[in-house]
C-alpha cells in the first residue's frame, strides 16, 4: 500500500517555506515528514501530512504549484543496521530509488521511499523486517 | 583609400542626378515585374513616369517586414528564378522568414560595397580577414567573404562560434582584421587574453563590427582590449546585407553607400518625412537592386542622417548609430528575435501557462537571454528532474526556433502580472545608448 505525498513548488526566495508552513498550520493540517530538494533556482518540497487532500487544496488557493506523487512509507526499529538490510534487500531485486527520507524518535525510524516501480517495491518490502505505513496511520 | 571616388566623392547635384535616374528605372522595373509594387501604385493612381526626381521618392508607398512574409517566398523578386544566383533568409521567425534573393549583378555590387566598407577601414589587398560571422543564411558571413576576395585580400572563412580556435586561426594565420558582432569581439578579447599568447604573436589591426547595435563605450573598450582600430559596418538582408553604410577613419558617421541606398528617416508615428539631425526611422530604397528591389522600406532602426561632407572626402550621407528600434524586436548576440517568436513557442507547449517574461542582460559583454515562465497545474513534479527536464525542453524548442540559447527560469503560478491590455513583458537591461 502507497501514500500520497504533497509536492509544492518553491522559488528561491527568502521565506516562501515558512507561506506553506503558515498555511497548513491556519487549516490545522499536521506535517508527518517533510525534507526539500533544492535546484539552482527553484526547490520541491515534499511533505507526508495528516489530510493530504485537504492541503492540496488550501495549498493551490493561496497559488502554489503543487502535485501528488504515491511514495511508500515504512516504519522499522531504530536500531543500526535495521535500515541497511532493508536497502540491501531492495538492491538485491534490482529496485532503483528516485529519493527517500527518513526520521526516528524513540524505538522507532520511518522511512519515506520514492523507487522508480512502485509495485516491485511493495512486493519485496513484504518479506523484509518492517511495517509497510498506510495513509490512515498518519491522519 | 577610397575604393570608388567617383561615386563616393560625387558632387551633390550629380549624385541627386543619379538618384532620381535610378530611382525612375527601379520604380518602372518593379511595375512591370512585381504585382504587388503594381498594386501599390495604382492604388494612388501613380505610374512609373510619375518619377521625375529622387523628391518624388515620398510619394511611394512604404514596404515592411510584414510585406516580405506575406509574399513569402519569392513573391516580391523582379526577376525569373532563373537569374536568381543565391538565396539568403532572415533567422527563423513565428511566422514566414524573410527571403531575398540576388542575380549576379547584386552580388557584384554587394562585393563592391563591401570594398568600399574595407578600404574605408584602411585594409587593403594585403590584409588578412578573419570572418567570424555565421556562413549559411545569413547574410554576414558570405557578405564579408566575396567582399574580401573583390578587394583581393585574403579571406579565413572561420564562420562564428569555437572561440579557442579563433584564437589559434589569429595568431597562427597571421590575421590582420576581424569580422565580428562587437560583443563577441570583446568575448574573443578575454579569451586571448586567457589563452596566455602575448599581444606580439598577434597581427591584428583592424575589426570590423556589425550586426547588433553598439556603442561608443563598447569602440572604446574592444580598442584598449584588442589594440585595433574598430568600425562600425551597417546592413540587413532586406536591402542586401552588410555594407550598406559603413564608418570612416574619422568614426564619425557611417557612410550610407547613397548611390545604390536611397536613405529617408521618417516619423515612425505620422510617418512623414523628419528634418537631418533628428532621429526617427530609417527608411531605405534600393536604387540598383535588380532580385529584390525594395522601395522605401521601413527597417524599424531609429537613427539620424547627417548630409554634410566627411572629413575623409566623401560626399556620401551618413547615419548616426542605432539607438534603438521602433518595434519589439530585439537584437540578441546579432540575431534577430522578435518577442512574439518566444511567446508562439511557450503557447505550443501544454506544460506552461500563457504568460512569460523576458529579461535581456548583457554579461561579460556577451547578450544573455532569460525566459521566466509558469508551470501549468498538473505538470508540477515531485522528482527535481522532470522539472530540469521542462527547463530543458522549453530551452531547446526556443533554441530551434530562434537560433539562440535562453536561459529558463520556472516561476510561481501567478507571479507573472495577467493583463488583457499591454503588459510589459519584455526587459531589455543592456546599456546600448
Amino acid at each position: 500500500m502507497t501514500i500520497r505525498q504533497l509536492s509544492v513548488f518553491i522559488e528561491n526566495k527568502l521565506g516562501r517555506i515558512n507561506e506553506v508552513t503558515k498555511i497548513l498550520a491556519t487549516n490545522n493540517i499536521n506535517m508527518m515528514a517533510f525534507s526539500l530538494a533544492e535546484s539552482t533556482d527553484f526547490g520541491v518540497l515534499r511533505l507526508i501530512v495528516s489530510d493530504v487532500d485537504k492541503a492540496a487544496e488550501v495549498l493551490k488557493e493561496a497559488r502554489f504549484g503543487v502535485s501528488l506523487a504515491e511514495v511508500i512509507a515504512i516504519s522499522l526499529a531504530n536500531t543500526p543496521g535495521s535500515l541497511s538490510k532493508v536497502m540491501e534487500r531492495l538492491a538485491g531485486e534490482g529496485i532503483f530509488i528516485e529519493y527517500m527520507y527518513a526520521f526516528s524518535s524513540g524505538d522507532v525510524a520511518n522511512v519515506v521511499i520514492r523507487p522508480t516501480n512502485l509495485e516491485k517495491c511493495m512486493k519485496a518490502l513484504e518479506t523484509c523486517d518492517c511495517n509497510v505505513l498506510s495513509e490512515q496511520s498518519f491522519a | 583609400m577610397i575604393w570608388n571616388p567617383t561615386k563616393e566623392c560625387m558632387n551633390a547635384e550629380d549624385k541627386r542626378l543619379l538618384q532620381g535616374e535610378r530611382l525612375r528605372k527601379v520604380v518602372d522595373r518593379v511595375y512591370h515585374s512585381v504585382p504587388f509594387y503594381r498594386h501599390k501604385l495604382q492604388e494612388r493612381d501613380m505610374r512609373p513616369d510619375s518619377i521625375t526626381s529622387i523628391d518624388d521618392i515620398t510619394k511611394l508607398p512604404f514596404t515592411t517586414k510584414q510585406d516580405l512574409r506575406d509574399n513569402y517566398p519569392y513573391g516580391l523578386f523582379a526577376v525569373p528564378m532563373s537569374e536568381i544566383v543565391r538565396i539568403h533568409a532572415s533567422s527563423g521567425t513565428t511566422g514566414n522568414p524573410t527571403v531575398v534573393g540576388y542575380t549576379r549583378r547584386d552580388l557584384a555590387i554587394w562585393s563592391e560595397m563591401i570594398a568600399r566598407c574595407l578600404s574605408a577601414f584602411g585594409a587593403d589587398r594585403n590584409d588578412i580577414f578573419q570572418v567570424a560571422y555565421g556562413y549559411g543564411l545569413f547574410t554576414g558571413g558570405l557578405g564579408l567573404h566575396y567582399g574580401v576576395e573583390h578587394l583581393g585580400g585574403t579571406v579565413i572563412p572561420a564562420s562564428s562560434g569555437n572561440t579557442a580556435k579563433q584564437v589559434r586561426l589569429m595568431r597562427d594565420f597571421g590575421t590582420t582584421a576581424f569580422a565580428s558582432t562587437p560583443s563577441y569581439a570583446l568575448y574573443l578579447a578575454d579569451a586571448m587574453k586567457e589563452s596566455g599568447i602575448s599581444r606580439d604573436e598577434f597581427k591584428l589591426r583592424i575589426g570590423i563590427f556589425g550586426a547588433e547595435p553598439w556603442t561608443e563605450n563598447m569602440r572604446k573598450e574592444i580598442e584598449t582590449k584588442l589594440g585595433i582600430n574598430a568600425y562600425n559596418v551597417y546592413g540587413l538582408s532586406e536591402i542586401m546585407g552588410p555594407g550598406v553604410s559603413h564608418e570612416c577613419e574619422y568614426k564619425c558617421g557611417s557612410h550610407i553607400i547613397d548611390d545604390h541606398f536611397y536613405a529617408e528617416i521618417i516619423d515612425p508615428d505620422t510617418l512623414e518625412p523628419v528634418p537631418y539631425g533628428q532621429v526617427g526611422e530609417l527608411v531605405l530604397t534600393t536604387l540598383t537592386k535588380e532580385g529584390l528591389p525594395m522601395i522605401r522600406y521601413r527597417t524599424k532602426d531609429l537613427c539620424s542622417l547627417n548630409p554634410e561632407p566627411c572629413k575623409c572626402g566623401r560626399t556620401s550621407i551618413r547615419m548616426s548609430r542605432i539607438m534603438g528600434r521602433s518595434d519589439d524586436m530585439l537584437i540578441i548576440r546579432g540575431v534577430n528575435v522578435f518577442p512574439s517568436q518566444i511567446e508562439s513557442v511557450i503557447l505550443e507547449m501544454p506544460e506552461f501557462e500563457p504568460h512569460y517574461l523576458i529579461y535581456v542582460d548583457r554579461v561579460n559583454n556577451l547578450d544573455m537571454l532569460e525566459v521566466h515562465v509558469e508551470v501549468r497545474d498538473g505538470f508540477y513534479s515531485d522528482e527535481i528532474k522532470v522539472m530540469v527536464e521542462l527547463k530543458k525542453k522549453l530551452a531547446a524548442r526556443l533554441h530551434s526556433v530562434l537560433g539562440l540559447h535562453a536561459e529558463i527560469k520556472l516561476v510561481e503560478p501567478y507571479t507573472i502580472e495577467r493583463s488583457e491590455g499591454k503588459a510589459k513583458r519584455v526587459f531589455d537591461r543592456r546599456d546600448i545608448k
